[in-house]
């Protein structure tokens, strides 16, 4: 009686805890993304209550969609800038300001940007673009600013990586700070002993210091520009001429605009193991840099 | 360097500095000084001060984007979220780390590894089957999904944090007769508050400016998060600048008032969570 009852009671304890979370969990990451493997080998088109099974149909339509490569190319470009500028300037703006005495305004304005959603920044940007930047290129006869970024095909993705690093800079200059605040004074000082000031100081002493600042730092952002849907819809939903569809918009639109879920879902697949790879690569390599103090 | 040039050059520095953080935020203050203006001076001189400031966009904005209901919306829809995962988390945290089984380990890995899924891989099989189920276009649909999308990393943060717990403190708890809830509720959950703070900061930032999730969700008008209304306002009214403007300042108001208060535990909460 007293182990059965042990055993109800341990049941009961085990449900209170872990139930509600793993049940959700369970039923809205775990099944969906199982499921979500199933769908990719059926042609189902999300209205039809049956579908065929298709085997590897939909992975090769997915390798031969040149319109999928192109604009996974896009994004790799965007990626690629967006995740250099990011870094650069979080990191530079994090190194001047732990020099400075007082800093707490500058920190906050920085981190502003990540208070509000990409859709509000988009929309605050497409104005910019299109009306105080050519307003102001063509008041000072500056060519390159006198027609909107947005419009052109060439341009519109830049102005993509300028918003994005502008939103995500302040972010990751945080986390650049909590780094730089953990590089011990006496490590600082004797480098300065050994005459080690200026840039020898940065590049001996503290960029190895800071790697594990930099590996959470270009895991984040990479993950972000990678996964990017809500600047990219608002500020150009993907034009001029789908020269800035990136890839997370075009499976939106493959799945829920052409009705193709299982291309669709294959492609959001796809997208799934080389993003795993690239950050779980990056993750590896930057821990192998890292250095004890 | 004497020490008047570097006095001199330090000053140079901080107005350089302080020129960056204007360019910086400008991008609100532009909306902010057009959100006055009327239409065609918005388009004609984008940089003027308004020649008579009128709140009239705000009336409209107001109105038009339904903003009382989309705030209560999105308010409703965060406030929820946001403790329900931090409730949730931590008791299921705090049984892992307290109950070392091999299943417990499993789970606790599978939740962790979860963290690297994107939201695009499972979109789809998500609006296919909450939709096929019906349990699409409600408040309490889209709080349960974001109970599921915020649990892994919350229960890998408290589960950091509950190991640093002295055991002892709950076995005295025990001894003294508190059953295991009670311990969690008087023990261990108070211990717990600063890293909920930190848990629900990065949540409250996530679900209050989210999108693309509440735009498969939610489908009617009436359901609309402020994101989601801000969008389609501007979808609707593409040309009318003076009311987009106030529309986007009315978005971002109730999370900068926050701010201002709060900015202390929020910039420390971006630094703990990053920190994993």
């Amino acid at each position: 009686m007293i182990t059965e009852k042990g055993l109800w009671h341990r049941i009961k304890t085990r449900l209170l805890f872990t139930g509600p979370t793993t049940f959700i969990f369970t039923t809205v990451v775990l099944i969906p993304f199982l499921y979500g493997i199933f769908l990719t080998f059926t042609d189902w088109d999300g209205i039809a209550t049956s579908y065929n099974f298709v085997n590897f149909d939909n992975y090769a339509t997915v390798f031969q969609d040149t319109a999928f490569w192109q604009s996974f190319a896009r994004t790799l470009k965007y990626v690629f800038s967006s995740v250099i500028f990011i870094n650069v300037v979080a990191f530079s703006l994090a190194y001047i300001l732990t020099r400075r005495r007082k800093s707490n305004i500058y920190r906050t304005g920085f981190f502003l940007p990540n208070l509000v959603g990409g859709i509000v920044l988009g929309f605050i940007w497409q104005f910019i673009f299109n009306h105080m930047i050519v307003n102001a290129g063509k008041y000072f006869g500056i060519s390159l600013f006198e027609s909107t970024w947005l419009a052109d095909p060439d341009r519109a993705l830049w102005a993509l990586v300028i918003v994005t690093v502008w939103q995500y800079a302040g972010y990751m200059m945080v986390i650049y700070i909590s780094g730089l605040m953990n590089v011990p004074k006496d490590v600082m000082e004797a480098a300065e002993i050994d005459g080690a000031i200026g840039w020898r100081r940065m590049k001996n002493v503290v960029l190895p210091l800071m790697v594990p600042a930099f590996s959470v730092c270009i895991f984040l952002s990479l993950q972000r520009a990678f996964l990017v849907y809500e600047v990219n819809l608002s500020l150009t939903s993907g034009g001029p001429f789908k020269s800035t569809e990136l890839v997370s918009m075009f499976i939106y639109n493959k799945a829920f605009l052409a009705r193709d879920y299982g291309v669709g879902q294959a492609e959001a697949f796809v997208l799934f193991i080389i993003v795993a790879i690239i950050t779980l690569l990056q993750v590896y390599f930057t821990k192998k840099m890292e250095v004890e103090s | 360097m004497t020490s008047s040039m570097r006095k001199t050059w330090g000053a140079v520095k901080g107005i350089l500095l302080f020129v960056v953080l204007l360019l910086f935020i400008s991008p609100f203050f532009i909306i902010l000084l057009n959100s006055f203006k009327k239409n065609k001076e918005i388009t004609s001189a984008p940089f003027s001060l308004p020649e008579t400031f009128s709140i009239q966009n705000y009336v409209t904005a107001f109105e038009k984007m339904s903003y009382f209901h989309a705030f209560s919306n999105s308010l409703i829809i965060t406030v929820c979220s946001v403790l329900l995962i931090a409730l949730f988390a931590a008791m299921t945290a705090h049984f892992f780390v307290r109950n070392k089984t091999k299943l417990n380990q499993v789970m606790f890995m599978t939740m962790v590894a979860a963290m690297i899924i994107p939201f695009q891989a499972i979109m789809i099989p998500l609006v296919q089957i909450y939709g096929s189920l019906d349990l699409m276009n409600s408040k309490a649909a889209l709080i349960y999904l974001y109970i599921g999308f915020g649990t892994s990393l919350a229960v890998f943060i408290f589960h950091g944090f509950i190991k640093s717990i002295p055991l002892e403190l709950e076995e005295a708890a025990m001894i003294d007769g508190c059953s295991k809830i009670q311990t969690f509720f008087k023990i261990v959950l108070p211990v717990l508050i600063p890293t909920t703070v930190t848990i629900s900061i990065l949540n409250v930032l996530w679900i209050w400016n989210d999108f693309l999730l509440p735009s498969l969700v939610l489908i009617e008008a009436k359901q609309r998060t402020l994101p989601l209304s801000t969008f389609y306002f501007y979808g609707t009214y593409t040309a009318d600048y003076g009311p987009l403007m106030a529309s986007l300042l009315l978005t971002i108001l109730p999370v900068v008032i926050v701010y201002l208060f709060a900015q202390r535990f929020i910039i420390q909460g971006v630094m703990q969570g990053s920190i994993k």
